[in-house]
């Protein structure tokens, strides 16, 4: 199951837990499943069905794009969720 | 991971196509463009730093004669809340468009509230004089730490601190706040013998490209929108219009003009979207031209920071936690580089417990651009001077400090990525056997420093289309600008592929209708990025052309071979061709070859420097003289040696005045009292010595060559360089940039 890399200012949100694993296909089924063990976690991380413009979503290491909800996970991918760098417009 | 192996074209030092047109003084850039009718605009800039717009009353400017048509934000669509997305990044579309021309306040000295076009550039800007704007002028905040007090006085009444997808109650000038843990930061301080904790401050800081902002726009009556002007991304230009004006994609054009310098700053729009208006509302071409002024006060510099810095060692120099409080300055809108800062500053080491905590916030200055390894140089002035410091402390020799705590392949960084192959040993190490660095070095007064620095190189996206001329000449259309030599280092990644000489390649950097997508000419890719779609586009062409001359001598595409630009047959018939041979028969195999690639590598690769300064300290008028500099670095492979030198040099000495001279100087009022080269001081040739270069070769496996981006980190060590010699030389820490004369006079107690 795809590992997910909880960020310190979320931590609140999964009893400090760092590391979770959880099922899912896509980065959508993914924040899925996490919201419904920890809920409040979809509302931090997405709107109006994408990734919340300042939140970048980092899969084994690779950068998605804002549509990163759709992205195909491997059975054993590592997800990040880190503040976005902008490509220099601004964040 | 790419075989290390001997190249052709690859790792030569051909002329760059582009030099001829350079050094004559042909290449035409923005402002030259010329055009019948043509009108000049010119941007009525505000004198406050901070106050409210209550009334701009145009109608005596109109009357002028010879002006054509005022704008301003009213002649913006309406922004409201929305948001832009611009490819690379989202933001509020209200911030961009007040940056273009204010509507409610004005929130720096120099932030365009109107403009004029006219029949001459003149009268436009006595025309700019006759604008009546009545201001309620409100007390301005200019420094980070001020502007993140609760009592200080609010840039924007609306915004709210964002932490990772939560927002504060109560408004503030700290747009956001980030976070990156690793560890047990407090085991980790527990753990060590020696903490040192330090605070850093750094100024303001202008990219100083010698090219000011130029932008020229026509709207021809079918509403196409052209606009050529200076840029680093035709196509990132294209979104901002699209946004920022509400306009059809594809009825805007953008054609790159050459550009002379940008260094990040030519990223963001500024005279681009006030020509289109005033081209809108005259009918006619109009030409907006910046002034030295009007770049220091109008456009992006990189932020101001404070940070602190704390880190521990064990007694036998092992790094056990790190922890930093970055507090960047955004400017008037959110949006500094503190997350990059962030991502770049413990990641030279591995170190088990690391807190990152990075505040955004907004200031009464233009709002911030990218500046090469933007926010990295900030963040490595702290880190790199505390490594120096904990390395003196444990008697530690500092490069042999930084290698016994390297980090290198399968280290986790704060931030989560872990690193693929990578080359920050080896450039610590060439630093380390360098005869600079073994070289004699104890006159009174001179002092040796090192810092090293990282940056981590971006991919995204770029397209590149190839033709073949009948006479063995390929022409390469690409859409990135060519600001450092990138026309050759593209070139000669296509040559490389069909085995023929860079000199051969024909490469055009081309409008926003004539290539595909294509991302800046910034965060160090073009060379990786671009490069990786030539070499896409090659390989596409040498498919097709084994095609043909398998179609030639009558055999299966499987028994054509293509080694070192000849096709041969490998079934046993006697057939050779050469690229040049081949390409004058595409006629009688079909027609025209034509070979493109999109491409979106993610394997960036990050790239480590380690600089070596020696200086001397004036006691006297407190002037640090650099007597001698040497920067390593890893290039992952070097495309065309001549260029990566190049940028290094560059690098290093924008670094250098960032850290001697350059800086925005304020008056309380919040306005820069050196607003033009003389008084803001950048490194000429006479201040310097030759800067010495080692290119270091770690392959990036993300490339086909191993090609890491190399124009950003070179700036990034030199700030902590410097400091750490001039420790050396007189025994004082320095904590703030720049280290001028009068700060050095300072420290030493003479003034």
């Amino acid at each position: 199951m795809p590992h997910v890399a909880i960020p310190s200012l979320m931590r609140n949100l999964t009893a400090g837990r760092e590391h979770v694993t959880v099922p899912g296909n896509t980065v959508r089924e993914v924040i899925d499943n996490l919201e419904h063990r920890y809920p409040g976690v979809k509302a931090r991380l997405c709107e109006e069905g994408r990734i919340k413009p300042g939140i970048a979503v980092y899969i084994d290491g690779i950068l998605t794009t804002r549509e990163g909800l759709r992205e195909r996970l491997d059975a054993d991918a590592e997800i990040h969720f880190l503040p976005a760098i902008s490509g220099g417009i601004g964040e | 991971m790419p075989e290390k192996k001997e190249y052709k074209v690859i790792g030569t030092r051909p002329i760059r196509h582009d030099g001829v047109d350079k050094v004559t003084g042909r290449a035409l850039y923005g402002a030259d463009f010329h055009t019948a009718g043509l009108l000049h605009g010119r941007v009525l800039r505000s004198p406050h730093a901070h106050a409210r717009i209550l009334s701009i009353d145009t109608s005596r400017a109109e009357a002028y004669p010879g002006v054509k048509a005022i704008v301003t934000a009213k002649d913006l669509p309406d922004a409201a809340d929305k948001v832009a997305d611009l490819g690379e990044g989202a933001v509020h579309l209200k911030y961009l468009c007040d940056n273009i021309l204010a509507s409610d306040k004005a929130l720096y000295k120099g932030h365009a509230i109107a403009a004029v076009a006219a029949t001459n550039a003149h009268i436009a800007e006595e025309a700019c004089a006759l604008i009546d704007v009545a201001y309620e002028v409100l007390p301005p905040v200019l420094e980070v730490r001020q502007a993140m007090e609760p009592a200080a006085p609010l840039l924007h009444e609306t915004l709210k601190t964002g932490s990772l997808g939560e927002t504060a109650e109560e408004p503030s000038n700290v747009a956001s706040h980030l976070q990156h843990k690793k560890g047990d930061i407090e085991a980790g301080f527990a753990e060590a013998d020696v903490i040192i904790e330090r605070e850093f401050v750094t100024g303001t800081v202008h990219q100083g490209y010698i090219e000011p902002h130029n932008a020229t726009a026509l709207y021809n009556p079918d509403g196409q929108l052209t606009v050529w002007c200076s840029t680093q991304g035709a196509f990132t230009v294209r979104e901002q219009l699209t946004e920022i004006l509400q306009y059809p994609i594809s009825k805007i054009k953008v054609v790159p003009m050459e550009i002379g310098g940008g260094f990040g700053g030519k990223i963001n729009v500024y005279v681009e979207p006030v020509a289109a208006l005033l081209a809108k509302k005259t009918g006619k071409p109009v030409k907006v031209l910046m002034n030295r002024a009007d770049v220091f006060e109008g456009t992006g510099p990189t932020p101001a920071s404070f940070i602190r810095v704390k880190m521990g060692a064990t007694k036998d120099g092992k790094l056990t936690a790190a922890q930093t409080h970055l507090a960047f300055e955004a400017g008037a809108y959110p949006g500094s580089p503190v997350g990059a800062g962030a991502m770049c500053i413990f990641a030279p080491y591995d170190i088990a417990n690391v807190l990152i905590d990075g505040y955004d916030v907004v200031v009464n200055k233009p709002k911030s651009a990218p500046y090469r390894a933007p926010g990295a140089t900030n963040a490595a002035f702290g880190s790199e001077t505390v490594i120096d410091e904990l390395a003196k402390e444990l008697n530690i020799d500092a490069l042999e400090f930084r290698i016994m705590n390297g980090a290198k392949e399968g280290v986790k960084r704060a931030d989560g990525p872990v690193f693929p192959r990578i080359g920050f040993i080896e450039s610590v190490e060439a630093a380390k056997q360098h005869p600079h660095y073994t070289s004699p070095n104890g006159k009174k007064h001179h002092g040796r420093g090192v810092a090293s620095g990282f940056w981590f190189n971006i991919g995204l996206a770029s397209s590149v289309s190839i033709s073949v001329n009948p006479d063995g000449t390929i022409n390469l259309v690409e859409g990135s600008t060519d600001i450092g030599g990138t026309r050759a280092s593209i070139a000669m990644q296509a040559a490389e592929v069909l085995g023929i000489p860079a000199e051969s390649v024909n490469p055009s950097v081309v409008d926003t209708n004539s290539v595909g997508y294509t991302a800046v000419t910034g965060g160090s890719r073009t060379t990786f990025a671009t490069g990786y779609a030539a070499y896409e586009a090659a390989q596409d062409v040498k498919r097709q052309l084994i095609a043909r001359a398998a179609k030639l001598w009558e055999v299966d595409e499987e028994d054509v071979q293509f080694a070192d630009g000849e096709f041969s047959c490998i079934n046993g018939k006697e057939a050779q061709l050469s690229f040049h041979d081949l390409s004058a028969r595409l006629g009688e195999t079909g027609g025209p070859v034509v070979g493109s690639a999109a491409v979106n590598p993610p394997g960036a690769g990050g790239a480590f420097a380690t600089h070596i300064v020696d200086l001397e300290v004036d006691e006297d008028t407190g002037k640090v003289q650099i007597l001698r500099y040497t920067a390593t670095q890893d290039a992952g492979k070097a495309i065309h040696p001549s260029y990566v030198e190049g940028q290094i040099q560059g690098g290093v000495v924008q670094g250098i005045g960032w850290a001697l001279n350059e800086e925005y100087i304020y008056n309380a009022e919040g306005t820069m009292t050196n607003a033009s080269f003389l008084d803001y001081r950048i490194p000429t040739c006479l201040d310097l010595p030759m800067i010495d270069t080692v290119i270091v070769e770690v392959p990036n496996p993300g490339h086909p060559y191993g090609v890491r981006g190399v124009g950003e980190v070179p700036i990034v060590p030199p700030p902590a360089a410097i400091a750490n010699a001039i420790y050396d030389a007189i025994g004082i820490r320095m904590t703030e940039l720049p280290m001028s004369p009068d700060r050095m006079l300072k420290a030493m107690g003479k003034i």
